[in-house]
């Protein structure tokens, strides 16, 4: 029946936004807060979403690990792990202009993906790592499609309360000073190294943890999946179009993002198999239009960043 | 309080601040003047730990901190303000103060979550005082502003009001009457005789403000090419024939534009 193809094909999307949400959160902390330029995200997705696979799937002759743990131990296990691969990058990058973290991070990420293809007994190579088990997997597909949706925006539900208190309080504050004036953050006896350090090594454990609901959710995961077009440009104008330094803003972005990029697959899939291929590209250019029109009208993005602490009873209302 | 000892900062070849050996007593309000490229503000990029100096050491309270970073030298008790303003632009006015109390336990990734009845208090008093250094700025009608969006004036204001929000003990102004226009400058003179006063803050001050100068300075010290050219009260310095060749003939009286 044609509706329950539309209500798979809204759950499918629906937890694809949850992911990305969650990733666009993670980059929220790092760029919007923080000022940190992590061009880098496929990276720290592969990271999470290959080691929960492995922490999680039955063994294989070919590959390492396959312990068959629980599923909540994959996904701690892929923030952990990301968190430390981003501590040495960041020990060494962050103590630098922030251009050489962006060249630095793309550069990991790009060793991270041809270390993935290349070694097989780690990564299962090409092929990648199948069989990795879904929570709720066992019930019939719509169900547990559904039931999949609800678990990953619980998760981004969680995350986005949590960074909205991390960043409300007096470390999200001292960041955003960071951000906005490093020398005078550091005059004013904030360890800008340090500080940096913490928020880019939490903003790569969130980024993990939403490879592992991603890997989770494919039961599998190959090389390709980590195609920094997806895992990382989309992310920025994500965040970007939402409104860089606001949690609602980044998941609203995450939102209009990924209708447009998989609407518009729907429509080039339509067109002949010949034109097909080309017109891809036409997706690219379109998500690059669009960030060119936010940059030119709305620079702050949709929902431009708040000011937390107020004197509402003592200043007059803004002029 | 303070003893600078054979300070060099050289760039390359070019020395900027070239064997300066100064001392600030408790108390004092040290004005600072040159001609522009004197090294003053080099100066205090080294003192303040933005630099760190080619040659010589800065002794503060008795302790060698030439080789702290500038937070460890802000946890000392030494604040600085900048020439051009650094407010952090995208924080309100009031945040702005309420980023400077060091050892905030909110700023503790975890204290948030385990602490934060802790965190709550603390932040309560950090408001209050914020409030409070506000209203002694009369900055309250703009506490809400994001702070990139006040005037020139309202900025050095704030610069100076974020030094009042730690136990500072030196505090470096550069520049603060730069662009303030002259009601506003005489407020700014009120406001550094009282933190000098009443809450005992020492000040090294670089102006050019001649007017502000004589009024609030003692000692004065002229700098130029990098040396200390002579210190003294502010008249003798003034008429110093050496102070006057330094600024090319300018009268020391005519505020330079």
């Amino acid at each position: 029946m044609a509706s329950i193809g539309l209500i798979n094909y809204a759950t499918f999307m629906g937890t694809m936004i949850g992911i990305y949400g969650i990733l666009a959160l993670g980059l929220n902390v790092q760029w919007g807060v923080t000022g940190l330029f992590n061009a880098g995200i496929a990276g720290f997705f592969a990271v999470g979403a290959y080691l929960s696979a492995l922490l999680t799937a039955p063994p294989s002759p070919e590959r390492i690990m396959g312990w068959e743990l629980p599923v909540l131990v994959g996904w701690l296990g892929a923030m952990a792990g990301a968190a430390l691969i981003a501590w040495p990058i960041g020990r060494v990058c962050l103590r630098f202009r922030s251009d050489y973290l962006a060249i630095a991070t793309i550069g990991v990420a790009e060793v991270i993906r041809l270390v993935l293809r290349t070694e097989e007994t780690l990564s299962g190579g090409a092929r990648g790592i199948t069989g990795v088990p879904r929570p709720f997997g066992g019930l019939e597909y719509s169900l547990s499609q559904f039931a999949y949706f609800a678990l990953v925006i619980a998760v981004l539900l969680m995350v986005y309360w949590a960074l909205e208190r991390q960043l409300t309080a007096p470390w999200g504050r001292m960041m955003k000073a960071i951000r906005d004036n490093e020398q005078a953050a550091a005059a004013m006896g904030k360890d800008v190294e340090r500080r940096r350090l913490e928020s880019f090594v939490l903003g790569a454990a969130i980024m993990g943890l939403a490879g592992a609901l991603y890997v989770h959710f494919m039961r599998a995961i190959t090389p390709e999946a980590i195609d920094p077009m997806i895992a990382t440009f989309l992310v920025w104008i994500m965040l970007i179009l939402g409104g860089s330094g606001n949690n609602r803003g980044a998941i609203l972005g995450a939102v209009i993002i990924w209708l447009i990029w998989s609407m518009s697959e729907f429509i080039t899939d339509q067109l002949p198999a010949d034109v097909a291929t080309q017109a891809k590209y036409v997706r690219v250019f379109l998500i690059g239009l669009m960030l060119q029109l936010i940059l030119r009208f709305r620079p702050e993005g949709l929902l431009p960043e708040e000011s937390v602490q107020r004197t509402s009873h003592l200043a007059p209302p803004r002029s | 309080m303070l003893e600078l000892e054979g300070i060099v900062m050289a760039f390359g070849g070019f020395h900027a601040v070239d064997g300066v050996t100064l001392s600030v007593e408790e108390g004092q309000v040290l004005g600072l003047i040159g001609p522009n490229g004197a090294g003053k503000t080099t100066l205090f990029n080294v003192i303040a730990g933005a630099y760190a100096p080619t040659a010589g050491t800065i002794r503060f309270l008795g302790e060698d901190i030439t080789r702290l970073r500038t937070d460890e030298r802000f946890h000392k008790g030494l604040v600085r303000t900048f020439q051009i303003p650094h407010e952090f632009h995208r924080l309100s006015v009031l945040e702005n103060l309420m980023v400077v109390p060091p050892r905030q336990p909110g700023e503790n990734l975890f204290a948030n979550w385990f602490d934060w009845r802790r965190v709550r208090r603390v932040e309560e008093e950090v408001r209050q005082k914020a409030i409070e250094v506000l209203a002694f700025l009369e900055l309250t009608h703009v506490a809400n502003e994001r702070a990139g969006h006040l005037s020139g004036g309202q900025k050095k204001l704030l610069e100076l009001g974020r030094t009042m929000m730690t136990d500072a003990k030196l505090v470096l102004l550069d520049e603060p009457a730069a662009g303030v226009n002259r009601t506003l400058l005489r407020k700014l003179e009120e406001k550094i005789q009282i933190l000098n006063r009443e809450w005992g803050y020492t000040f090294i001050l670089i102006e050019h403000d001649m007017e502000m100068i004589a009024k609030l300075c003692h000692p004065v010290v002229c700098m130029a090419e990098g040396k200390v050219l002579t210190q003294g009260e502010f008249l003798d310095v003034r008429n110093d024939p050496r102070v006057l060749e330094a600024y090319l003939g300018e009268t020391v009286t005519e505020e330079p534009a």
